[in-house]
Parts: structure tokens; C-alpha cells; sequence
């Protein structure tokens, strides 16, 4: 009977530990232990049922005739498994899911029916141009939104994801730099950044260097300076920064990089407190990306997708990607591909991904921006710049907040781990926030803050929301500065304690295998270190 | 708005309490050229649920959806039926609302189903180990060449000129900057596939051979031998599979030897999408694991000894390694993986091999009956549920033709390969389950009316 409660606690398995009220399955009333597909399904198993029965062929040899191991679960234990699964996990449906840098907001229903219109969810990527007319509409209509809020020129579409954006953009200052005939080699990235700014960067074959900060948190504009010269190929900023700092400089950062020839990068990861509020295009920046996923609700469906489309200046908007949506005097759109590219956009640096990008999420942000409009949107960056401010005024006398004093934060506050008890850290907090209820803070991000907890709580928790956040986040910061240690080993009452993450870096395993290994098969637990 | 709970008291509350007389006041650091004071003119103000629905219903209606009729495309995304119980699974709160699983005590789920995937995924295509998924199969593609330039320390690529012209585009893209050497070129009408040349091309220079099984013609070939003298010369080959359906019935390429096998997942449980978000595959030989990108998902125990899922070798990640990182890829397609994981489970093997097996014979059927038109040959020898006709005039005016007569009757080779006129008269048909004997029939006899 093993098979149905592995995961959990087991007959043959020594009660206690942590733990006296042992049950026989391992479940503990609403918390349910679930197994693995593997060990509850059979090869034999189907959940879907078909009107017809196909005849066996014969594929010059290429038939798959050995098993494959795929096990399958009738539609009610489907069901079932993937409920029970849903249910170890914490979401923003659940509670605040302060996450700084991620902007885990509120994601509207809305969204979610929209995108599932047969005219939108069940469309291919390559049906003739004048049957996916109103897709080209939707795509248009966000480009003009995105142009609009940001004060930009132009903007790249098809980018999958945040990471995908900055490539893009990097992709558009190659393709510059090339076009003016030079080979400037040299990003500069502040230590602060997103680890997508150096890996993007290095991806598309620049060299990366560090911009230095200042000791309230911005760029050293002095020493930014100072590097500029003809080997710079341009700067990858983070505006607002990943201190939750406001560049105030950025107009003179733009400046004195365009006057030494290079252009200016901003991660907009953080668009979020500034929407509506401050146009990037106004700050000289030459390329940003935009996470859907972040700033306009798209869902985080647990680690993606997302989308990253890209506002580009008129220096960099001949670049861009193919493909792309052009509108027509007479309303019809048409996609530019690589077939027109040379009439209408003939110095564009290429595709960067079949078909259009995510569609899917352009519904759902399409949809987000129209429900707020502009007026709604200029509130989401005030209200998330309020609450922010709320819970690092509201800390700063428990926890240490590194850039405090240098005035008021935008949506994220940054503290660090000065003045926890000896042996205590970053990490014992997150997890004690996890026994109250809450989803950690962004930990040991950005790099530059020793013990790093970034905040977001972003603009969609109410003010109760808050106030019970900060009672828990003080009652815990105490904690630690006291050296409780009941919380170094925290959480107790999650699905799991803490996990060994040592042991499944050092041994991995990464996919299920059967456990009697037949000798002689390899195993993954015997990957080297090569 | 609907979506911001705080009321004009709580924020004149807050405000006080954070010593600010306005909220002008929080934006101090924004220099005042750049601060707008009132929203941006020429954008609409909020509107109701019942009114944004009604303007998006109206650009939804403006397109023909592939359920309004016959319907043959395919060519790197494919229509198959979804089991309702997919996309109610997939909106659960916890799984839909969810971050990535920084926190593994309570990110259980996802992880769970993450381990799930890649088992499931390495299974399918017959490697020992998957990641926890890529962006979509094109950038998936291009991450597989950037990976075997690492593990070869070679940087020129063999690409079949059977890989989708996209994925070949995307490469060309980066390699243009990356000094990658792509020798490429267009694919030719012919039944074969072009890999026994392939196989004579290789070199001591060569890092890989690309190869698309099925191919954007929808041959399929054994890729033994290419794996054989990939071997012989230290190149590895890397398999892409834009029709994962299709390994419920032909072998994997993991089986026949391939290194590396990536993929386009979205046949399984996600979805047309006019394109995206879908979801891509990632797979290779348990020895390359420290080279691949993007995140995995391993078992380990927790502080009690209960069995437990964490993300795992994150040293190859860039939040760890920066500019070293082995990509840049952050965010990935996390719940079109989830999709693509519960379809899977739903079907089975069994169910897997079975609706395989349908997709094939539906597609014969179809290549039997378009063949009768006057006119139509089949190209391929062997396919498994797309093919290629050769129309007796260009295929991508046809295309449009046969779209006003209410059938989508595949992708032209001219929008695919628009600057090669000897593949003008090319047409890619894929057929899978979704089709019925009276679509085949409709197409059919749509098709001779416009050639006639
Ligand atoms: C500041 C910053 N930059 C870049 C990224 C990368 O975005 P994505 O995960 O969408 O690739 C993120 C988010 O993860 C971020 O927080």
C-alpha cells in the first residue's frame, strides 16, 4: 500500500520528529499528500475516450514499438491530482504575494474569459492575413497603448518574455552600431540589476562591465561618465531601479551617453509605479521592455508564459523584429514578415521567433488597460507608490532599510538583514512569513543590499491587507533580532519544511524512474560534475 | 475601478502616515519635466467589464476561428482537441495565480507537476532528462545550438533544410551576432529528406546538425545514421519535434541516438493562440545536464525526511551566474506546461498512441482523397499527420481561394518560403483528429473547383 502515501509519512517511518500526531496516510485533514502520476497511473490508462479505432501501420520501420512509460489517470483522478497538487501551492488568489521586482497583482477574470473567445484562442498563427484581421487589431491597438503610455516611437511585439525584451533591445543597438560601422563591444550594467541585464548582454555576445552606485542607492552619474567612450556600446538601466529607487538622473544619463555615441537600455520590470505617471520616452531612453506579467495583469501561471514587448526610440525603431503589425489608411492590417521587410523595414535585425509572440497575452493586457484606461492606470503607480511607502515607513524602525534616507520609495520597499540576531538571516524571516500566511518578500535580491527583502506589495491589497502584513513582518523581524528559534525552523505548518536543497543539486534527480532500477541502466544520481 | 481597493480614506490615512502631504509628494525624484500631472491625453478613461467585453467580442468576431470550418493548417502549430478538464485545471487559482517556485514549502504544486513534465517529456522524446521548459520550439531551437557550441567548443551548425523556415530565421537572427557559422538553405520538393547530406558535411568544425522530425514537409526519415556520423566526428545532433502527437506512434529521437531534443509542445493541451504563449521543449543526454538552460526541477527530502521538489543546478542560471548563465531565459511557459502535463496525463500512453494513430490515418485518408483532385500529387513517402501537395499552379493564391469558399486548406510554401518560386506550388496539409471525413470531403472538392 506504500504506493498512495510515498510522499508523505509512511507506516515503515519512524513517528515524531517534529510531528507526534502521526496519521496513517500521511494526510493531515485538508492537507493532502499526493503522489506521483507514475505511481498512481498505468501505461494503460486513459482518460480520454475516442469514437474511432485507427488500424495498425506500418511506417518503414520508424514505428514506435517499445514502451514509452507514459502513465495515464481516468479524467477523475485527473482531476482529482492536479486539485490536491494546486492546493500546496500559495497565490495572489490566496493573499499578498509581496514579491518585489514581480508585481504580483490582482489578476482580473476578465482577462482569462477574453482570451479564451474562439476568435482569439482558437486562430493559427498562419491562416491568411484576412481571416485574422481583428488579431492584427488587438496587436495594434496594445502597440498604440504601449507607444502611448511610454512616450516612445515604436514597439516590438513578438518578445516572449522580459529576458526576450532586453535581447531584443540589445539586438536593435548591435544592429545600430553596426549600421554606423563601429563595434563598440561594452554594456554597462549596474550590480544591482536583474541577473536577465548581464546574461542578455553576454547572450548576444557584449562584454559586460559594472556601472557603479552611489551610497543612497542610484547610478554614480560621475563615474558612469567617467567610462563612457567609443567602446561603449550603450548603458542597461533599471528605472525605477531594483532598490525601488527612482533614477533621478536618468535624463543625464541618457544625455551623456548619447553624447558619447551609445545608447540607453532601461529593464522596465518596474513600469508599474510609474505608469501613467512618468513617460520612459521623456527620459531619453532609446529601448525598454514591458512585462505583461507584470505591470498589466497578465497571469504568472507559476513561472510563465509572459510577454516582453519592447518601446523603441526613432534611433532604434528600424531595427526592430520581424514580424509586425502595419495599419493601412484604409483600417485593414497586414503583417510584415520577411517577404515585405525589404520594402517596409528593410534594416530590421530579423525575427526572433516564429510567428507573432504571445497573442495570448496581449488579449489579456489589452483587456487590463481598456478596464482601467488612463485615469486607472495613473492610479495602479500612485497606489502601488502609496502602499510601497506605507510598509517601509511602517518597518523602517524594525528593519533595517538601507536606502531610508533617501527619500521616498517607489512601488518596492528594500530592507536588509543589519541588526538580525547572530545566526539569524533573510532567509528564517521569509520562511516565519510563510507560517503566517504570506508569500515572502523577494529575498537576497538585488545583490548590492547584504540579506536583501524587497517588498512589493503592489497596488490591488487594501490597507487591511497591509496593516496585518506589517504586524506580522514586526512580530517577526523582532523575533529574529531576539534569536527565537523556533523560526530558524519555520515554516511548521506549510505543506513541507524547509527543503535540502543541497542534496538534489548535489544528487540529482530529475526525472521519475522506476524503483527497481534494472542493473547496469543508468541513473541520474550518477551525473558527474562534468 | 474595480480592481483598487483602497478608498480616498485609507489613502489620505496612509499618506499621513507616511508624512506625505500628497501623493505628488512620493514622486519627489521624479524630475518635474518628466512628471505628468494629469492622465496621458488621447487615451480613453476606465470603462466597465461589460464594455471592454463588448470591444474585444468585436475584434475576436473579426476572425475566422479554426472551429468555423474545414481546417488544415499545421506547420509548427497544430488544432487537436483539448479535454474540457484541461483549461478548468489550468485556472485554478493556485496553479493560474502562482509566482515561479522560489519557495518550495509552499510551491509544492507546482513543482510536483514540474517533475511531473520534465518525466513526462523525456519519456515522450526518449532522453534521460528534460527542463522545466523554454519560451516556444523556435527559441528552444536556437538555445540547443547555443548549448552545443558549449559542450563542443565548435561554433558551426549544420541546419536540415527540413527545419521550419522560422526556427531558421530565429537562428540566423542570433548567430548573425553571436559569430555562430549556420550553413542552411531552403528544402527542395523532393520525397527524401536531405540528411545523408547532411552526414557527408560534417567536419571537425561542426558543433551540430539540426534535424526536424517530422519535417516542415512532413517527411520523416531515420536519423540513425546521422547520429552515427555525428558521433564519429564529436558533432552533436540535435532533433527538433514541432508535432509532439507524432511520438505516440513514430520513434523518438532520443531513441535513435539524438544528444539534444527540443521542441514545440503546444499540440498538447495549450492551444492555437494565433501563436503563442506555447510552450518549448527541452531534452538531452543525462551528461550534458550542467549545460542545459532554463529550469529544472529536482526531488530532494525535507527537514522531516517527506519527499520534496525543488528548482535545482541553479548555478547554470542568471540570477545566480550572470553573464556566465548558460542563457538569459527568466520567466517561461510554466502554465502552458502545466497543459501540455495534464493532456498528457489524461491520455496516457495508451490514449497518446491511439489519438496518434488516428491523426496518421485521418491524414491518409485526406492525402488519398486531395490526390484524386486532377492535378494534386502527394510528395511524401512516409508522413505521420502533415504532408505536402504539389498543386499544378501556386499554392498560396489557392490558399486564399479555397479561405473565401470557407475552407483553410493549409500553408502555402509561398508564404513560408516566399523567395524561392520553386516551392511555389508547395502545399502543407495537416490533418489530426479535430478533422472529419466531411472536411476532407469539402476540401477536396473546394480544391478542384478553384484549380479547375
Ligand atoms: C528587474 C527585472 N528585469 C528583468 C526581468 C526578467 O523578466 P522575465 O522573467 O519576464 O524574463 C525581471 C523579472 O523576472 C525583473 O524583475
Amino acid at each position: 500500500m506504500t504506493a498512495l502515501n510515498r510522499a508523505g509519512w509512511r507506516p515503515e517511518m519512524n513517528a515524531g520528529g517534529a510531528d507526534d500526531n502521526v496519521t496513517y496516510t500521511g494526510n493531515r485533514a485538508l492537507m493532502l499528500e499526493e503522489p506521483l502520476i507514475f505511481e498512481i497511473g498505468s501505461t494503460e490508462t486513459t482518460g480520454v475516450d475516442f469514437d474511432e479505432v485507427a488500424p495498425a501501420v506500418d511506417l518503414g520501420g520508424l514505428a514506435r514499438s517499445a514502451p514509452i512509460g507514459l502513465p495515464g489517470l481516468s479524467e477523475s483522478e485527473t482531476v482529482r491530482h492536479y486539485t490536491r497538487l494546486s492546493r500546496q501551492n500559495y497565490a495572489i488568489d490566496l493573499g499578498l504575494f509581496p514579491l518585489g521586482s514581480c508585481t504580483m497583482k490582482h489578476n482580473p477574470r476578465l482577462n482569462e474569459k477574453v482570451a479564451r473567445m474562439p476568435g482569439f484562442a482558437d486562430v493559427h498563427p498562419l491562416q491568411p492575413q484576412e481571416t485574422v484581421q481583428g488579431a492584427y487589431a488587438v496587436i495594434h491597438e496594445l502597440a498604440e497603448w504601449l507607444i502611448k503610455l511610454t512616450g516612445m516611437y515604436g514597439v516590438a511585439m513578438s518578445p516572449k518574455a522580459g529576458a526576450h525584451g532586453e535581447l531584443c533591445g540589445i539586438l536593435c543597438i548591435k544592429a545600430a552600431l553596426e549600421a554606423r560601422g563601429e563595434d563598440r563591444r561594452v554594456l554597462l550594467v549596474p550590480e544591482s540589476a536583474h541577473g536577465t541585464n548581464p546574461a542578455t548582454a553576454a547572450f548576444a555576445g557584449f562584454t559586460v562591465e559594472d556601472i557603479p552606485a552611489t551610497a543612497e542607492g542610484r547610478v554614480d552619474l560621475a563615474a558612469l561618465k567617467a567610462r563612457l567612450g567609443p567602446d561603449v556600446a550603450g548603458v542597461m538601466i533599471t528605472n525605477p531601479n531594483t532598490c525601488g529607487l527612482f533614477e533621478r538622473d536618468m535624463k543625464a544619463i541618457s544625455d551623456a551617453v548619447h553624447a558619447a555615441g551609445g545608447y540607453v537600455y532601461c529593464d522596465g520590470a518596474n513600469f508599474n509605479a510609474i505608469v501613467g505617471r512618468v513617460r520612459p520616452g521623456d527620459l531619453g531612453v532609446d529601448a525598454m521592455h514591458i512585462n505583461l506579467h507584470k505591470t498589466f495583469s497578465t497571469p504568472h501561471g507559476g513561472g510563465g508564459p509572459g510577454s516582453g514587448p519592447v518601446v523603441l526610440s526613432e534611433a532604434l525603431a528600424p531595427y526592430g523584429p520581424l514580424p509586425f503589425v502595419a495599419r493601412y489608411a484604409d483600417g485593414s492590417f497586414k503583417l510584415i514578415e520577411e517577404e515585405s521587410a525589404g520594402d517596409e523595414h528593410p534594416e530590421t535585425f530579423g525575427r526572433m521567433t516564429a510567428f507573432h509572440g504571445q497573442m495570448g497575452m496581449f488579449t489579456r493586457a489589452l483587456t487590463y488597460i481598456l478596464s482601467h484606461g488612463a485615469d486607472g492606470l495613473k492610479q495602479v503607480a500612485e497606489d502601488a507608490v502609496l502602499n510601497a511607502n506605507y510598509i517601509l515607513r511602517n518597518l523602517d524602525d524594525v528593519l533595517d532599510a538601507p536606502f531610508g534616507a533617501s527619500g521616498p520609495c517607489m512601488h518596492e520597499a528594500l530592507f536588509s538583514d543589519k541588526g538580525l540576531a547572530e545566526g539569524f538571516s533573510t532567509l528564517d524571516v521569509a520562511k516565519g512569513l510563510i507560517d503566517e500566511g504570506y508569500h515572502p518578500m523577494t529575498v537576497y535580491f538585488p545583490l548590492v543590499v547584504h540579506g536583501a527583502m524587497l517588498v512589493e506589495p503592489t497596488e490591488t491589497e487594501s490597507k487591511a491587507v497591509l496593516d496585518q502584513f506589517i504586524g506580522a513582518l514586526r512580530s517577526i523581524a523582532l523575533r529574529a533580532k531576539n534569536g527565537d528559534p523556533a523560526l530558524k525552523t519555520a515554516p511548521h505548518f506549510a505543506p513541507r519544511a524547509r527543503l535540502d536543497e543541497t542534496l538534489a543539486a548535489r544528487k540529482p534527480v530529475l526525472a521519475w524512474s522506476e524503483p527497481e532500477v534494472a542493473p547496469g541502466a543508468p541513473s541520474l544520481s550518477e551525473i558527474g560534475g562534468s | 475601478m474595480r480592481y483598487l481597493p483602497l478608498t480616498s480614506d485609507d489613502r489620505a490615512a496612509m499618506l499621513a502616515a507616511v508624512g506625505a502631504s500628497s501623493i505628488d509628494d512620493l514622486f519627489v525624484d521624479v524630475p518635474a519635466e518628466a512628471r505628468l500631472d494629469g492622465p496621458i491625453s488621447g487615451l480613453p478613461n476606465h470603462a466597465s467589464e461589460l464594455a471592454v467585453e463588448r470591444h474585444m467580442a468585436a475584434l475576436a468576431r473579426k476572425n475566422v476561428a479554426a472551429g468555423d470550418g474545414p481546417f488544415f493548417l499545421g506547420a509548427g502549430a497544430y488544432r487537436h482537441h483539448v479535454p474540457s478538464s484541461v483549461d478548468h485545471l489550468i485556472q485554478r487559482g493556485e496553479f493560474l495565480t502562482a509566482y515561479t517556485p522560489y519557495q518550495p514549502e509552499i510551491a509544492q504544486g507546482t513543482l510536483q507537476m514540474l517533475f511531473e513534465f520534465q518525466s513526462q517529456v523525456a519519456r515522450l522524446l526518449g532522453t534521460d532528462v528534460a527542463n522545466a521548459s523554454m519560451y516556444d520550439g523556435s527559441t528552444a531551437c536556437w538555445e540547443a545550438v547555443v548549448m552545443a557550441r558549449r559542450v563542443t567548443r565548435r561554433n558551426k551548425a549544420l541546419l536540415s533544410n527540413g527545419l521550419h523556415p522560422h526556427y531558421r530565421s530565429v537562428a540566423r537572427t542570433m548567430a548573425k551576432y553571436t559569430g555562430d557559422v549556420l550553413v542552411e538553405g531552403d528544402p527542395t520538393l523532393e520525397a527524401g529528406t536531405d540528411w545523408a547530406a547532411l552526414a557527408s558535411a560534417i567536419d571537425k568544425e561542426t558543433s551540430c546538425v539540426v534535424v526536424q522530425y517530422p519535417d516542415i514537409l512532413g517527411r520523416i526519415d531515420d536519423m540513425s545514421a546521422l547520429v552515427s556520423a555525428c558521433q564519429a566526428s564529436g558533432a552533436l545532433l540535435i532533433a527538433v519535434v514541432t508535432e509532439p502527437v507524432a511520438l505516440g506512434l513514430i520513434k523518438s529521437p532520443g531513441e535513435m541516438g539524438a544528444d539534444i531534443v527540443v521542441g514545440e509542445g503546444q499540440s498538447l493541451g495549450v492551444g492555437l493562440q494565433f501563436g503563442g504563449p506555447y510552450v518549448g521543449l527541452f531534452a538531452c543526454k543525462a551528461k550534458y545536464v550542467r549545460q542545459m538552460p532554463g529550469r529544472l526541477c529536482g526531488e530532494t527530502v525535507d527537514a522531516n525526511g517527506k519527499r520534496g521538489f525543488v528548482l535545482t543546478l541553479s548555478t547554470r542560471e542568471q540570477h545566480i551566474r550572470r553573464e556566465k548563465a548558460t542563457s538569459n531565459i527568466c520567466t517561461n511557459s510554466g502554465l502552458c506546461a502545466l497543459a501540455f502535463s495534464i493532456h498528457m496525463t489524461l491520455l496516457g500512453e495508451a490514449g497518446l498512441r491511439r489519438l496518434a494513430a488516428i491523426n496518421h490515418d485521418r491524414a491518409r485518408s485526406a492525402a488519398a482523397e486531395l490526390a484524386k483532385v486532377p492535378g494534386v500529387s502527394v510528395l511524401n513517402n512516409n508522413y505521420f499527420n502533415e504532408f505536402t501537395l504539389l498543386l499544378p499552379t501556386a499554392a498560396r493564391p489557392v490558399v486564399h481561394q479555397l479561405a473565401e469558399k470557407g475552407v483553410l486548406g493549409g500553408v502555402s510554401l509561398g508564404r513560408l518560403f516566399p523567395e524561392n518560386g520553386g516551392l511555389a506550388n508547395g502545399l502543407v496539409v495537416a490533418v489530426t483528429e479535430t478533422v472529419t471525413e466531411e472536411d476532407i470531403a469539402a476540401f477536396a472538392a473546394a480544391l478542384k473547383e478553384v484549380l479547375a
